[in-house]
């Protein structure tokens, strides 16, 4: 099931079509940095040298066995591995800098100093590499039908190309598990099913009895959420309806954000509503005013929200604000489908103006516009970065869309029996899912998925026991909601807003103002003290004397201005009276 | 007597004001015996007398024995005189009680009790001080320690290096012993050093003859201190004061000698050596010396009309403060002289930049025909000074001129580039491209954006000004028919402006959608046909999004090898058909989307706060508007807002909301030692979960900074430990002045353990 036993299995069985790069070895690498391994020539050396190293520690405890020691010191780094976990930048301790804060800033280097050598260090335990089609000398790649392809690998990877014929329940939404494990299909007549694809096991199946406009898993595969006719349901994994979640209506997509363990909903009313899974409450819940929400995605780099509207704008949105972040012009017609890449820098979005464009949506420009024949309907970006986009029943997956040459022709082609509603990549897996009018395709793309995956974040092969393990972290280290903004970095900077601004947020956030001064409630006096002409006149006395004060603060400060005008006058009077004759004034005196 | 005066150092001593106080007692003896004396004599019964003894009797009662002069008071010469006849007493102590007595000062009287507490507590502070900051060093030692572990000291578990292991370890067999006994016997080394102690000293030890080198040279040199130092002395003791003059004359000529030599040599001394001329110079002049104002010269003044010498005297004092205060010109000044004639042989301008611009006036070229008659005739007439001056003056005005020359020609050639570098509006390339527009046309566009700039702020108007004075550099010629069109364009475009928005969006452009590429609809919008041109207005309308360079990015073509099947299903195509027309329902999406945007950038605009209240100093009613003058005085502008993030993004809108749910977990004030929030952010940049950590790492991050071991008793520091002063030694074993005897015994026990722990550290360090 791993990219890495497919990947093998693959290059031993096709020779040419499905070729893999062999893989890396890390003395391959540090060959690179021109440090002072020169393994390459002789790799047999190096196997000995690793062998004899310990040895030779033993025997000597003398000092001059290191004096041998043909490879001093710590193993180098590439810079290239450096670089990849780099944080932030380096501050240099400033000149005249006292002791405790030059102690805090070479305390910080040195620690993030260390970080970044052993992350880079640990590098090395990833060593699987995505594999890719490669075709003949004049084939094209797009041209290899799926059945080539499942032929020709091994078996488990050929299952991994297989056909699903519902033809009942109308075209199909699909979406994976985090863990790539766990299918979910919902059919647009009412059929929702859970499989584990990979062995075929059917979970739990059931129909609605309704229109299920989405589908989508929460943060583990025993709860998947169905947006259905009118209210969003959330049922468990053998297909319990849990909740009726009524004040999510109309549901027509919905993006579940897994650090932050919430539901956001697009809804045909124009409504973006998200649902803290965790504690089942309505976070917020932002009316957009820009129509049917039929186009949603999220960006995994920031949890922000993206929504394609029907004037060809794309707005991007977190529940802590009312209006857009963003918005951005991308398409003269309608917004059809967008999706967003793992690292949070590109776009891509297709349009009713039938093209195909990519954004770097760090700086909001875009990079290149496609034209499609027919136009897209649903995009989805895989881990590595291919592309799917359907036209009609075809299915076309691009490789580099965002490169400095803009795509020619796809990399891979399927047609599929019905119009294509859904398509999904399954992470960690060389697998485009796709939904249709006529049931469920599995699709072979090599080099689709993540070969190296992180076993304390997404396990694929997690037991039970660690999933339940890993729910508790997961929800011990869960992001606030309030903490999602379009720089995830923002939180570690220093807030720079005034003192009145954030005062006025804090009395938002409050309902009252903590520094007001409170009002003068004259108090209730017996003996007929307190009748409505007294307590107007102590009211009107406190009145008085607040204005006094004030008046006396006034008063003093112009007394004060004027002074220091009366000295500037006096001193420029002085200066001007200076004679000429001034000079020869008797300096003494 | 002396023991007073030691009273002042010392105080401790309880005998001295006892001895104060016996003083005063013996006095008031005195006269309570006289008041004694008064009483009885007054009374009646007399007391008895003590009678001296007459007659010999067998009891002698020792009250009754009395010493010759015994109501006398004792003298101190009473006492003295013993002592001198005693024969063991030094001559010294007998001179100085004789000088004791001679003396007839009387002695100050002791401090009063709160003066000698302060000066008591003064020192005791100052002790205390020096003993506490003794221990400065280890305590910011361990401030700054990445991590203690208490017990302090304690030895590591760690395994221990072969030295130490070797040195701990003994001898036991009897062959061991044997061994070690010769070793120690013959002084050989055991452990690490190589040589012998006798080898080591031998290498230390001086030669013979070295060793009466030097002290010949130390005899010699202190023998020479000493001759200078009594020659110092003599003179110093001359009170001559000619003397003295004579000899500082001669040292002012040789510093001054010295100071010329030390400019050849050494000009970096020379210079500090000069730098104190000044400041004795700036003294001199500060002060009233040698200004005869002083008494002396005030009563030569007087003397001055008659005096010839007193006269003199006045005259000299001047000419030394003349001297003094004078200005320093040494060799400074030859050089002065030097460059002089060198500038004068090179004049300034040739190493200017040759004036090329003014072509059209050839008498700006060189200065050099017009400049020197001047300078002919204005030495004619006047002095040298005056006429050097004029000549700065002269030039100075010419440099002046050509500056402003040079500023005129700069602005000029600057307006050309400008001409060069005037950016070409999108639009106009591609209308290029298609070649279908006018230039004047062009013109006329160019002069509506800038009536329209006009409009605007005034901080854009600056902009513009310098724009509108380019423009019209650049097309004078051009534009000389152009204002009347201009006027055209402008009206034209009020009319537009009036208009809104019109439907471009049409059937023909939904059909050109279809083809590859695509015709961008403001490029059509731009050709001559006013009905096309509507769609410019609101994109000319803000300055900086221009309808040309929204959605300008040009489609790329894909071939797909699969054409998709036509959809046969009805409910499908009908359901497309719909979204398209969903799609196109509304009108024009650009201009929508600019629209939006500019509701937006006014939205954020600050506004302007008019507070003028009718009526006020004027008449008000129905029909009267507060006048302009008023109206503009009570308007509040407020500051711009900065400069928005999609200024440049002509079809991006972005939020300037401040994100006050993120500021409330921010941190909104810097910590302490950082200066900068930059400092902060790099500090704190790296994360220290586990999550974006190896382990390692974290544990490297999160080492507390304190550790105690369980069940250890943690004992305060041992000053020997950690003090290696041996000064402190000494002064703790010697009691504090204010310590009690109580405390004493403590202290005591305190200094054994001490000493204790210390000899345990001296052997850790052995090992």
């Amino acid at each position: 099931m791993a990219a890495p036993v497919a990947d093998t299995a693959k290059s031993a069985h096709v020779e040419k079509k499905n070729k893999k790069k062999p893989v890396k070895r890390y003395w391959e690498v540090t060959e690179e940095t021109g440090q002072k391994r020169q393994d390459q020539d002789n790799p047999d050396q190096t196997t000995s040298t690793k062998d004899t190293r310990p040895l030779k520690i033993k025997k000597t405890g003398q000092s001059q066995s290191w004096k041998n020691d043909p490879f001093p010191g710590e193993a180098p780094i590439p810079q290239k591995q450096l670089q990849k976990f780099q944080r932030g930048a380096k501050h240099k301790v400033p000149a005249g800098a006292h002791g405790k804060l030059k102690e805090a800033i070479v305390w910080s280097k040195t620690v993030s100093e260390l970080a970044q050598k052993q992350a880079a260090r640990y590098d090395l335990l990833l060593p699987e590499d995505a594999g890719f089609l490669e075709g003949d000398d004049d084939e094209d790649t797009c041209r290899i039908s799926q059945e080539d392809i499942a032929d020709a690998v091994d078996i488990t990877s050929g299952s991994k190309y297989f056909n699903l014929h519902l033809t009942q329940f109308g075209p199909y939404r699909v979406d994976y598990s985090r863990t790539g494990r766990h299918l979910l299909l919902g059919g647009r007549r009412g059929h929702v099913a859970c499989i584990d694809w990979q062995t075929k096991n059917l979970t739990c199946e059931m129909s609605v009895m309704e229109t299920v406009n989405d589908v989508k898993w929460l943060h583990t595969e025993a709860m998947f959420a169905v947006a259905q006719k009118k209210w969003l349901y959330i049922y468990d994994s053998k297909g319990t309806e849990l909740h009726c979640v009524k004040k999510f209506n109309d549901v027509l997509k919905m993006q579940f954000l897994p650090y932050h363990f919430l539901l956001a909903t697009a809804s045909a009313t124009g409504f973006l509503q998200y649902l803290d899974v965790s504690v089942g409450k309505e976070i917020a819940a932002i009316c957009t005013k820009m129509g049917r929400l039929d186009v949603m995605s999220q960006n995994p780099y920031n949890a922000v929200i993206h929504l394609g509207h029907p004037n060809g704008t794309v707005s991007l949105w977190s529940p802590n604000q009312k209006e857009p972040l963003i918005k951005m012009l991308c398409h003269r017609g309608a917004v059809r489908s967008l999706t967003v890449d793992k690292t949070g820098t590109y776009m891509v979005t297709s349009g009713l103006d039938r093209k195909l464009k990519v954004y770097d949506i760090r700086a909001f420009k875009p990079l290149h516009s496609y034209f499609l024949p027919a136009g897209a309907s649903c995009l989805s970006l895989s881990q590595k970065g291919l592309l799917s986009a359907s036209t009609g029943d075809v299915v076309q997956v691009y490789q580099n869309v965002w490169g400095g040459n803009p795509v020619s022709k796809p990399y891979m082609a399927h047609r599929v029996r019905g119009q294509v509603w859904g398509v999904a990549y399954c992470p960690f897996e060389d697998v485009l899912g796709i939904g249709h009018g006529q049931g469920f395709t599995s699709m072979i793309i090599p080099g689709a998925g993540e070969p190296n995956f992180d076993a304390l974040d997404t396990n694929p092969y997690r037991s039970a026991k660690q999933r339940q393990e890993w729910e508790v972290k997961a929800l011990l280290e869960k992001v606030q909601p309030e903490l999602i903004s379009l720089d995830p970095t923002q939180l570690s900077k220093v807030d720079q807003g005034s003192f009145e601004q954030r005062h006025k947020e804090r009395v938002e956030v409050l309902g009252y103002d903590p520094l007001a001064k409170e009002k003068f409630k004259p108090r209730t006096k017996k003996k007929g003290r307190s009748s409505a002409g007294a307590i107007e006149k102590r009211k009107r006395k406190v009145a008085h004397e607040d204005q006094r004060d004030v008046i006396r603060q006034t008063v003093e400060e112009r007394m004060e201005k004027e002074k220091q005008q009366k000295e500037k006058s006096s001193e420029s009077k002085e200066l001007s009276k200076k004679s000429a004759l001034d000079r020869f004034r008797k300096q003494g005196k | 007597m002396a023991v007073v005066r030691e009273q002042k150092e010392f105080s401790m001593d309880n005998e001295v004001i006892s001895a104060s106080e016996d003083e005063e007692g013996s006095d008031d003896e005195r006269k309570h015996n006289k008041l004694l004396q008064a009483i009885s004599s007054l009374g009646g019964k007399r007391r008895k007398n003590q009678t001296e003894r007459s007659e010999a009797s067998l009891q002698v009662s020792e009250f009754l024995v009395n010493a010759e002069g015994a109501g006398d008071k004792i003298a101190l010469s009473d006492l003295l005189g013993t002592v001198e006849k005693t024969p063991g007493a030094s001559k010294k102590t007998k001179k100085q009680l004789r000088n004791l007595q001679n003396r007839n000062e009387t002695l100050q009287l002791p401090l009063n009790k709160e003066q000698t507490e302060k000066i008591q507590r003064g020192i005791a502070y100052e002790k205390s001080t020096q003993e506490v900051s003794r221990w400065q060093g280890i305590i910011v030692q361990n401030q700054k320690a990445e991590q203690l572990v208490f017990p302090l000291n304690q030895e590591s578990s760690r395994p221990k290096p072969v030295e130490q292991i070797v040195a701990g370890w003994k001898a036991e067999t009897p062959l061991e012993q044997e061994i070690f006994k010769l070793l120690n016997n013959n002084s050989q080394p055991i452990h690490d050093p190589v040589l012998t102690p006798i080898e080591e000293a031998s290498l230390k030890a001086m030669s013979l003859e070295e060793a009466n080198m030097r002290r010949a040279e130390l005899q010699k040199a202190r023998a020479l201190q000493s001759y200078y130092e009594a020659k110092a002395k003599r003179e110093k003791r001359i009170k001559s004061k000619k003397y003295h003059k004579i000899q500082k004359k001669a040292k002012r000529k040789e510093f001054v000698k010295q100071f010329e030599e030390m400019m050849k040599t050494d000009p970096t001394g020379a210079l500090e050596e000069l730098k104190k001329m000044e400041m004795s110079r700036m003294e001199e002049r500060m002060s009233l010396k040698h200004q005869n104002s002083g008494k002396w010269a005030k009563s030569k003044a007087i003397m001055a009309k008659y005096d010839d010498s007193a006269r003199k005297a006045m005259q000299e004092q001047l000419q030394v403060n003349k001297d003094l205060t004078q200005k320093m010109v040494t060799i400074s000044d030859d050089e002065h002289e030097t460059q002089e004639e060198e500038s004068e042989a090179v004049p300034d301008f040739v190493n200017d930049v040759e004036p090329i611009v003014d072509a059209v006036n050839p008498w700006m070229r060189n200065r050099i025909p017009r400049e020197e008659p001047e300078v002919i005739c204005v030495t004619t007439e006047q002095p040298q000074t005056v006429e050097e001056e004029e000549e700065e003056e002269e030039e100075k005005n010419e440099e002046e001129e050509l500056l402003a020359d040079f500023q005129r020609k700069r602005a000029l050639r600057q307006a050309d580039e400008d001409d060069d570098l005037v950016p070409v509006p999108p639009a106009e390339e591609e209308i290029d491209n298609t070649g279908e527009v006018a230039r004047e046309e062009v013109v006329g566009e160019d002069v509506v954006n800038i009536s329209d700039s006009d409009d605007d702020n005034d901080d854009d108007e600056e902009d513009v000004s310098q724009f509108n004075t380019l423009f019209r550099l650049m097309s004078s010629e051009k534009a000389r028919e152009a204002p009347a069109q201009t006027q055209e364009g402008r009206e034209d475009e009020e009319q537009l402006l009036d208009e809104g928005h019109v439907r471009v969006r049409t059937v023909e452009d939904l059909e050109a959608l279809g083809e590859a590429e695509e015709p961008q609809p403001s490029a059509s919008a731009n050709t001559s046909t006013p009905q096309t041109a509507t769609s410019e207005p609101p994109a000319k309308k803000s300055k900086e999004i221009d309808l040309n360079a929204v959605l300008t990015k040009e489609a790329k073509a894909i071939k797909v090898p699969l054409m998709p099947a036509v959809v046969e299903d009805d409910e499908e195509r009908d359901e497309q058909i719909s979204i398209i027309k969903e799609a196109f329902a509304g009108d024009d999406v650009i201009s929508d989307f600019l629209k939006d945007k500019r509701k937006q950038e006014e939205a954020g605009r600050p506004k302007v706060v008019d507070l003028t209240l009718p009526g006020w100093g004027e008449w008000g009613g129905v029909g009267l508007v507060p006048s302009r003058k008023k109206r503009k005085r009570f308007r509040i502008k407020m500051a711009p807002p900065p400069p928005r993030q999609d200024k440049k993004l002509p079809d991006v809108i972005i939020s300037e909301k401040r994100s006050a749910s993120v500021a409330a977990h921010q941190v909104c004030q810097l910590p302490f030692p950082f200066q900068n929030p930059k400092q902060f952010e790099s500090c704190i940049r790296t994360p220290v979960g586990q999550t974006w950590n190896t382990q390692s790492t974290v544990r490297k991050m999160t080492t507390p900074k304190v550790v105690t071991t369980m069940g250890a008793i943690i004992e305060p520091l041992v000053r020997e430990d950690y003090i290696k002063d041996k000064s402190s030694i000494p002064a703790s074993k010697a009691p504090a002045i204010f310590l009690e005897d109580k405390s004493k015994g403590k202290d005591g026990k305190r200094m054994s353990k001490d000493k204790h722990k210390g000899k345990e550290s001296k052997k850790r360090r052995k090992i």
